[in-house]
């Protein structure tokens, strides 16, 4: 299976999803105007991956931005891997925000309170 | 126009210390450019990296509800005169350290109906409940055709941390004009 790297843009995230080491990272800003196009492929890969996962998944989430078109879609990737959470991978999640970034870091909150998934709150200096 | 109204226009901008502002059709190019001016714009200004993230943030959506409602039809009657549905207004001001986002647009007027009921409930909920409605609407699994969440004036008024100034202007037979005014200090 291949992995799925893609660059940052100004308004799309880095993308590494690693599947020989059962990882995923998004890092930067997610404001496309389109988010849905952007992450069909993410969710594509996730469903390849949930064929055969390795026996920890690990969700590195290290967000500076993101619009609310993108909050949906990851969501979305978040229920995809609820429900590959379970005896054959176990999925964690860490969530990165930046000093005094409250609001990063309520958004964190949201995603827990909707998603069963184990949070790792994880404050940085930078992103 | 006359000549002088050009100075009593840059006059008004002066005085309403505008950063930044924009008149017209609001393109995903468009975005990105304004986008890039107002980073780099807050970056040289002596404030919190909180607040610059709040401007920011509340800028990206604001922006996006600009470009997602550019579907009113291309020549609309306003009042007496023709205009561009499409076009909308945008300006960015900073004064007393308080930062204001300031949209207008014309609008459905059966669409409007449903934003003026969604911002009258966003500030009658005050910070916690807020959150609530936030994760409600996040969690319901629903997605307009256009990839809008109906997330947008929310998490506005969460960021910004201030109620959300409105007006709906009656402007002609189908369309009002929308006048927003989000304060973030």
């Amino acid at each position: 299976m291949e992995n799925l790297i893609l660059d940052g843009s100004a308004k799309t995230p880095a993308v590494n999803f690693d599947f020989n080491k059962g990882s995923m990272e998004l890092k930067g800003r997610s404001i496309p105007e389109n988010s849905v196009e952007f992450y069909q492929p993410l969710n594509e890969w996730i469903d390849s991956y949930a064929a055969s996962p390795k026996g920890k998944t690990v969700v590195d989430i290290k967000l500076e931005y993101f619009n609310t078109s993108s909050s949906k879609c990851i969501l979305d990737l978040f229920k995809k891997l609820e429900s590959l959470n379970g005896d054959a991978t176990e999925v964690i999640v860490n969530w990165y925000f930046e000093e005094d970034d409250e609001d990063m870091e309520e958004a964190g909150e949201d995603y827990q309170a909707i998603i069963g998934l184990p949070f790792n709150m994880i404050e940085v200096e930078e992103i | 126009m006359t000549l002088s109204n050009i100075y009593n226009l840059y006059k008004t901008l002066e005085e309403e210390s505008i950063l930044l502002s924009f008149k017209g059709v609001f393109t995903s190019d468009l975005l990105t450019s304004i986008l890039q001016i107002m980073e780099s714009k807050l970056s040289y200004l002596e404030e919190s990296p909180k607040i610059k993230r709040k401007v920011f943030n509340v800028l990206v959506e604001c922006l996006q509800n600009l470009y997602h409602h550019i579907d009113t039809g291309e020549i609309i009657q306003d009042g007496n005169h023709m205009a561009d549905g499409r076009s909308a207004l945008l300006m960015i001001a900073r004064v007393n350290g308080s930062f204001y986002i300031r949209t207008g647009n014309y609008i459905y007027n059966d669409v409007s109906v449903e934003l003026e009921r969604r911002l009258n409930k966003i500030n009658s909920l005050e910070k916690e409940d807020l959150k609530l409605y936030y994760q409600e609407v996040l969690g319901d699994g629903l997605r307009s055709d256009k990839g809008t969440a109906g997330l947008g004036m929310i998490d506005i008024a969460r960021k910004s941390g201030n109620k959300l100034e409105y007006q709906f202007l009656d402007v002609g037979v189908n369309y009002r004009f929308f006048c927003l005014n989000v304060k973030i200090d």
